[in-house]
């Protein structure tokens, strides 16, 4: 463990894991920032509510996503004990459930857009739920993106360390993205 | 010799990982796409003062305009074309010129090129550190900062001109693109050009942030560090915390720009047809946009400030004046900013009963700012004041935060801001205590760390002029502008003389246009000055102002991992100035308190009992000493 850790130091990888919490800290503030955003629109006056059910696809999505969380901890988990077999299968399923996760999304949208409910609407607040949830896709988009350079560096023969701290960067990504969506999920439905 | 960012002291091996210390270092990789925090502070800083001369130029260009509203500029066709035909300033382009103007020197000056400058100049160099934590994410952010310039800058070349909505890019004039010219191609590239900015400063942010947390020297503990770092440190918090709310306020500005949607729009006719566009708020855009602007004016503000600390402690040799008040005054701004933002919505018909307490909050904003001026004099006084050309634009911040703080206070009072908003008065107050005072805080900031820079020092008579004449002319030019905004003079008019209660301020008009020019002009000793000095000023020693803090006991050649050894320990707080009992009158942070035994005080060893008693047994054998000897 003292080894591990004088390697942390070596490769500076204290301060580069630090960036990842504060860029995440910048990434609440913006949903944050949207959120409260729908809560002054839509105390502004009669009309101004979320009067359509969200569509039944969320909810499967919601499972999807926290499936793929736990998908993601297990790969950790894994290649914390050196097995680097099962950290790849991790991986690839938290990959494939994460892309599952958009699909279903996007079906969730053509739901809507079926009924008649567009994003172009003289209500904004549903077009604050199509909003948040395609930046939210954008950032599944990022995590997807350091799931894969998680996979790569999993093939490559890197010292184990390095190997170690991506999947760590990866995994506290996708938890928080994750969260993320449970806490879009709960405050559409209490606004519902 | 490795380039590692590395800050344990102890680890010697620090070239085998490194991924780009080995090939040699080309004109690209050493001037252009450098990951090494001294060249990205100076590409920041040319940067900064690129735009910065741009953004006057604009400016000298509408105050011509407000002072000869009748009169035509043949110049003007042949330089701008039909921005200005027949040599008059189109309307349009005026609006655009006041938009640029403000645009670029509150986001691209005072935020990019004095935070960007200073926090990546001097965060490693005072706490010793070989680099920033993510060297690669800081040369990001200085590419994303150049990218975001040219964007804005190539919004000239378009037929429609740039964005004319106003720095605060209000919808609906800025959603709606067939509103005005300046609404169209212009404001969607400003939007672009912003986008990218907001994503510079967040990286850089971020990596300042880290930086400080996580990459101290040994015995730089939070409470050693410079004042400078602390406001580094909480600038980049508050842009941390805010500019992602204006980045949500952008994103829902472009789907109405460009998708139809309603979160801002209602109601509206544009040349007598009604717009789809029903139920949006244009208030939501002031809401978010001003949860980001606020604090925006801290972040301009207080690196200035923290440079102030600085520069004002060396040049009195004194230590600074209440250094814990200090710092905590500006955490106390930093919270502040954040609860603030409705005074600028006071005229939006908000409810009285919330604009009463955004007042409150915002008259509280005077305490810290108070007990900040109040330390800067307290710090002057008596002091062996070395007049220094960082030192007078030092103390002229002062001179600035106190003229322009007072009318906050005005402002800051819902019933008479109601009276002032959006008149010459708010321009006068904000020009002097944002405006003047930061950027008084940067050319203090580059004066004072020329030689940490360019190994060269600048030349101080050209120094002295620039100051007397920039520092006489922002008072003529901002002072007269109170009394207009008193007499009810709306900001951003294009011939606000033509209307028949105002001509008689044509007058006053001319006299702050040619201030304007004198202090322009003004700037030409400093850029000569700051250009000629880079490659033929005198060369520095290395440490030209005798100062205690890490910096300057690094090498003059600014090698790659800043310190050529080890990196130093730090064993004292960075404002020992003048202290009773030591032979010189200063003593450097790496100086042991064991060197120092003439002039330890019971509360330089912070409870260290053992410290304790060999300072009183040195301290028992020095008196009979000097008893012996007397």
């Amino acid at each position: 463990m003292q080894n591990l850790n004088k390697e942390v130091d070596r490769y500076n990888l204290q301060p580069k894991k630090f960036i990842m919490w504060l860029f995440m800290i910048s990434s609440i503030i913006f949903f944050a920032g949207l959120t409260s955003g729908f809560i002054v629109y839509s105390g502004d006056g009669v009309g101004k509510t979320l009067n359509v059910a969200l569509p039944q696809a969320f909810i499967y999505s919601t499972l999807v996503i926290v499936l793929s969380s736990a998908t993601m901890h297990w790969a950790y988990l894994q290649t914390k004990r050196l097995k680097f077999g099962n950290q790849r299968l991790g991986l690839w399923l938290t990959l494939l459930l994460g892309i599952v996760f958009i699909v279903m999304q996007v079906y969730g949208w053509s739901v809507w857009t079926n009924l008649g409910v567009f994003f172009i609407n003289s209500n904004a607040t549903i077009s604050f739920v199509y909003a948040f949830t395609f930046l939210h896709i954008i950032h599944i988009l990022a995590g997807l993106i350091i799931i894969i350079t998680a996979l790569i560096s999993s093939y490559k023969k890197l010292p184990n360390v390095i190997n170690l701290f991506r999947m760590e960067i990866a995994s506290i990504f996708w938890h928080f993205v994750d969260i993320l969506w449970i806490y879009l999920y709960v405050f559409l439905l209490l606004n519902q | 010799m490795a380039t590692a960012a590395i800050h344990n002291p102890t680890a010697t091996h620090h070239d085998e990982h490194h991924d780009h210390a080995h090939h040699h270092e080309t004109f690209l990789t050493k001037y252009v796409f450098s990951q090494d925090h001294k060249m990205i502070a100076k590409q920041f800083l040319i940067t900064g003062i690129v735009m910065g001369v741009i953004a006057m130029i604009l400016s000298i260009l509408f105050r011509i305009q407000l002072a000869y509203p009748d009169q035509s500029f043949p110049l003007f066709e042949v330089l701008l074309g039909k921005f200005a035909p027949e040599g008059r300033l189109d309307p349009n382009f005026y609006l655009s010129l006041v938009t640029i103007h403000g645009t670029i020197m509150v986001f691209f000056v005072l935020t990019a090129g004095l935070s960007g400058t200073f926090s990546n100049l001097l965060i490693p160099l005072q706490l010793g550190a070989r680099d920033m934590a993510s060297p690669f994410m800081n040369m990001l952010s200085y590419w994303f900062f150049f990218t975001a310039s040219v964007i804005m800058l190539s919004t000239f070349f378009i037929e429609s001109g740039p964005a004319g909505a106003g720095w605060t890019i209000y919808p609906p004039l800025s959603a709606v693109a067939k509103s005005m010219p300046g609404s169209g191609l212009g404001m969607t590239l400003w939007l672009v050009s912003m986008t990218l900015f907001v994503a510079s400063s967040l990286i850089g942010g971020i990596n300042y942030i880290s930086t400080v947390l996580n990459m101290r020297t040994k015995g730089m503990d939070l409470w050693k560090m410079p004042l400078t770092i602390w406001s580094f440190f909480l600038t980049a918090i508050v842009g941390l915390l805010s500019f992602p709310v204006l980045v949500a306020a952008v994103v829902l500005l472009i789907f109405d720009r460009s998708f139809g949607t309603s979160f801002y729009l209602s109601d509206i006719y544009v040349a007598g047809q009604a717009l789809p566009n029903e139920g949006g708020s244009p208030i939501l855009w002031q809401h978010l946009f001003w949860f980001l602007g606020h604090p925006e004016v801290y972040i301009v503000l207080m690196p200035a400030l923290g440079i102030t600390s600085e520069v004002i402690a060396t040049n009195a040799r004194k230590p600074i004046f209440g250094y814990h008040a200090m710092v905590y005054s500006l955490i106390g701004i930093t919270v502040l900013s954040f609860i603030v933002w409705g005074h600028h919505m006071f005229v939006t018909g908000m409810n009285p009963f919330l604009g009463g307490v955004f007042m409150i909050t915002t008259l509280i904003i005077a305490v810290p700012s108070a007990v900040k001026t109040f330390n800067y004099l307290a710090t002057l006084w008596k002091g062996n004041i070395r007049f220094t050309p960082a030192m007078l634009f030092a103390i002229g911040l002062v001179s600035f935060f106190i003229s322009g703080g007072l009318t906050g206070i005005f402002l800051g009072n819902a019933a008479l801001d109601i009276n002032l908003h959006d008149t010459y008065f708010v321009v006068a107050h904000f020009h002097l205590v944002m405006g003047s005072a930061a950027i008084f805080g940067m050319l203090s900031g580059i004066y004072h760390w020329f030689p940490k820079m360019f190994g060269r020092l600048m030349n101080a008579k050209l120094g002295y002029l620039h100051f007397w004449l920039t520092f006489i002319s922002a008072y003529l030019v901002f002072f007269p502008m109170h009394f207009m905004g008193l007499d009810g003079v709306p900001r951003r008019y294009y011939s606000f003389t033509e209307f028949e209660s105002m001509n008689e301020w044509l007058s006053v008009n001319v006299f702050v246009t040619w201030a304007a020019i004198l202090g322009a002009v003004a700037q030409v000793a400093f850029l000569w000055n700051f250009f000629y000095s880079i490659f033929f000023g005198e060369k520095s020693t290395q440490n030209p102002w005798e100062s205690t803090t890490l910096e300057w006991t690094t090498p003059v050649e600014r090698i790659h991992g800043n310190w050529p050894g080890e990196i130093p320990t730090i064993y004292r707080w960075p404002y020992d100035y003048s202290k009773p009992g030591h032979s010189t009158d200063f003593i450097p942070q790496t100086t042991p308190l064991s060197e120092t035994m003439s002039s330890n005080m019971p509360h330089d060893f912070e409870g260290n009992e053992e410290a304790e008693r060999i300072q009183e047994e040195w301290n028992a054998k020095n008196v009979n000493n000097t008893e012996e000897v007397k």
